[in-house]
């Protein structure tokens, strides 16, 4: 493609508007208006240069503003879409894994039409659906491809820039004056003297004046653009295995169990604690509140073993070793292996075991009590007077007889049943029987049966388990993000030129990204300690309506 | 020549940059699971569990022969259905070199017991009573088989009830 070549003699790539080393204009639209666009300092965007490939079109849709505007609000506008009804997550749906035709159930009952179709568009569960993926997926290429395209153009004009810049370039500039000088040597002198003081950057040659402070801030876009790309980097390493757990389990008291989400680890529950506040520990006022409000929980904690399969060791050998005890409390996770476990929930009173007695049906005479534990019940219970209770069938979540047989719905001990046969000395061959809660059945009247005597429960823990590798990206993307936003956002790109020109005169322009204001007081101090002609803010004069250059990030 | 090699350099570049970032989306729109989930073609995760008898049973035991590996519950009825189909195949096909190995999970021994004698099952019974075995295989829904041949791979993953016409053929398949 044709560079263009500007009179002072330097080439520039094609698309360029204002000459990367004199400033010249070198577009028509450019030469005719009153003030330049600043922005990119004129030079070309990297993506205007060449157009032809396919590669290339795709490359220059992404290096769009506007288009990358567009994405922003689409992104902005499902997302906000995305919180009219409850997510995935926060449906109420009983079951652990429900189906999706559940899902679809719920939201169609509880939105009626919008609900239906906010389920089949895939908005009640937007995060993980793949347009939005698509779409911020998007907003990445756009952030990179926009900024290299960008960022390397700018810098390359700053760095080549002349001291000397040609007298349309100064003409042209926001901020401009021009007069006459009665030692415009000296005057040149004593601003290079006051711009040092004020901390400028001063280049002096070929009798102008180049003044530049904080050229750094120009980069804060890039950096803060950098971060955000680090940080959806670290957002998309969730995606392997290994990098980011998140699951819960339940765990009953005595359970030895697998953590869910972390294989090979292992953890016992010995104890779980709901502690409220009572009235000795709480002074006179807290004691009130409790009255009127009934028990506050103080303290919900698991005591927990944490075990790991020994080295080389299979899945289910059940080979482990001890790591260490811990107590659970809300906040204060198990923490192992980039794990963390968290006290999240807990159910109280689940059956653990139930203690039965064995009596005879005309006496009420007993032949002593048996205690059937409900995850482990053993076979026969030997009881006084050489009676004996053989436990036949166990039903755990007992839920009617279909088919002619009990079934049990779930392992869980909701609703215990069992089949007992019952043996005494009088009764060699035994009875049968069948008691379920507050239920007996017998085939044929039986001279004894089994009585309920007392139930021990246990509790459950609801833990959740996590581990996020990407945490100290996402850290590190966000700190870079701030120093990007800090950057541009506390400290201007400001510059004066100051030349001769013939005949005595002095030319002064001036310009920054931000905070004009400032920049005319620096150059107002300038000004009075060298005796340069007097300046004037067109845009000041032409419209009140202050553009900020921010458009850059 | 020197600008046709720029261009090339920078096309290149510019290809490789788009197809990195679709990629990127690609992947984070496939990548569903947190957890290594075992696909058909991995190796099946070897594991040590104990039958009713007291027997260890590994998996790389059966190492050139077809596994059969079925989990399972008492409460859950479509296991109850197969159960009775697997047994009737279960003699005829270990002698053609696939093995049965029915893992349930989690669940009193007295339970499983009962369960066994009541249906007249012959082939090993474990009980993965920590759950370990269930997670590694991450197993969701009961029933759910594992067809392995003799490589140790995984063949199919069958998370239904199967019929007896069915349970024929897939044990046919990992016959080695």
């Amino acid at each position: 493609m044709s560079k263009i070549k500007c009179q002072c003699g330097h080439e520039n790539p094609f698309g360029t508007v204002l000459c990367e080393a004199c400033g010249r204009p070198l577009t028509e639209e450019a030469e005719k208006s009153q003030v330049v666009d600043m922005r990119y300092e004129g030079s070309a965007r990297r993506s205007q240069t060449y157009n032809k490939s396919i590669i290339d079109k795709i490359w220059n849709f992404f290096s769009s503003v506007k288009v990358g505007v567009s994405i922003i609000v689409a992104v902005l506008v499902t997302s906000a879409i995305g919180t009219i009804f409850p997510q995935k997550l926060y449906a109420p749906v009983t079951s652990v894994n429900a189906t999706d035709a559940e899902y679809l159930a719920y939201y169609e009952k509880t939105y009626s039409f919008f609900g239906t179709l906010y389920y089949k568009l895939g908005f009640y569960d937007m995060y993980n659906s793949w347009w939005f993926k698509i779409l911020i997926g998007m907003l990445g290429t756009s952030i990179i491809i926009a900024s290299v395209d960008r960022v390397v153009p700018l810098y390359k004009s700053l760095k080549k820039q002349r001291t000397k810049r040609h007298v349309s370039f100064m003409k042209r500039q926001r901020i401009f004056g021009e007069g006459k000088a009665a030692d415009p040597d000296e005057s040149l002198m004593k601003a290079e003297a006051a711009l040092k003081e004020m901390k400028y950057n001063v280049k002096m040659e070929d009798g102008a004046i180049l003044a530049e402070k904080n050229r750094f801030s120009r980069w804060g876009p890039y950096v803060n653009h950098t971060g955000l790309i680090i940080f959806l980097f670290g957002v998309l390493l969730r995606g392997i295995p290994g990098f980011y757990v998140d699951e819960t389990m339940w765990i009953r008291e005595g359970e030895l169990r697998n953590v869910t989400g972390a294989p090979g680890y292992f953890l016992k529950s010995k104890d779980f604690k709901l502690e409220t506040y009572t009235k000795e520990d709480a002074n006179a006022v807290f004691g009130e509140a409790l009255d009127r409000n009934g028990p506050i929980v103080k303290n919900f904690q698991t005591d927990v073993t944490l075990y790991k399969e020994k080295e080389g060791s299979l899945p289910g050998s059940e080979d482990l070793e001890y790591v260490k005890d811990y107590s659970i409390v809300v906040n204060k996770p198990l923490k192992f292996d980039g794990y963390n476990v968290f006290q999240m929930d807990y159910r109280l009173s689940e059956l653990k075991s139930m203690t039965m007695q064995l009596i005879e049906k005309s006496t009420d005479k007993s032949f002593g009590e048996f205690t059937i534990e409900l995850d482990d019940p053993k076979g026969t219970y030997e009881l006084d007077n050489g009676a004996k209770v053989e436990l036949l069938e166990y039903y755990a979540d007992y839920d009617g007889i279909k088919d002619g047989e009990p079934v049990s719905k779930s392992p869980i001990p909701n609703n215990p049943a069992f089949i007992f046969k019952m043996t005494t000395p009088e009764k060699p061959k035994g009875e049968k029987s069948f008691v379920a809660i507050q239920q007996t059945l017998e085939t044929e009247e039986n001279a004894y049966k089994v009585k309920f005597v007392s139930a021990d429960t246990r509790d459950i823990s609801g833990f959740t388990i996590r581990k996020d590798k990407t945490l100290y990206i996402l850290l590190l993307g966000g700190i870079i993000f701030m120093i990007g936003v800090i950057m541009g956002s506390y400290w201007n790109h400001r510059r004066i030129w100051i030349q001769k020109g013939a005949d005595q005169q002095l030319l002064v322009a001036a310009h920054t990204n931000k905070n004009w204001f400032s920049l005319k007081k620096e150059l107002n101090a300038v000004k009075d300690a060298s005796e340069l002609p007097a300046y004037m803010d067109r845009q000041d004069k032409e419209s009140k309506d202050e553009r900020q250059e921010g458009a850059e990030s | 020549m020197a600008k046709a090699n720029k261009k090339t350099k920078r096309l290149i570049i510019r290809a490789v940059v788009l197809i990195l970032l679709a990629l990127a989306i690609i992947f984070s729109i496939v990548s569903k699971d947190k957890v290594k989930v075992l696909e058909v073609g991995d190796k099946a995760p070897d594991f040590e569990l104990v039958d009713l008898e007291g027997n260890k049973h590994r998996l790389s035991d059966y190492e050139g022969q077809g596994v059969f590996l079925n989990f399972w519950g008492t409460w859950c009825p479509p296991c109850k259905k197969e159960m009775p189909y697997i047994e009737d195949y279960y003699k005829e096909f270990t002698d053609k070199g696939v093995h049965v190995l029915s893992v349930n999970v989690g669940e009193p021994k007295l339970k499983v017991e009962s369960f066994r004698n009541q249906y007249d099952l012959t082939f090993p019974v474990l009980i993965d009573k920590t759950k370990d075995v269930k997670e590694a295989y991450n197993i969701q829904p009961l029933p759910t088989t594992f067809l392995i041949d003799k490589n140790g791979k995984i063949v199919k993953i069958l998370k239904s009830e199967m019929s007896k016409e069915e349970i024929k053929s897939y044990m046919e398949s990992i016959q080695p």
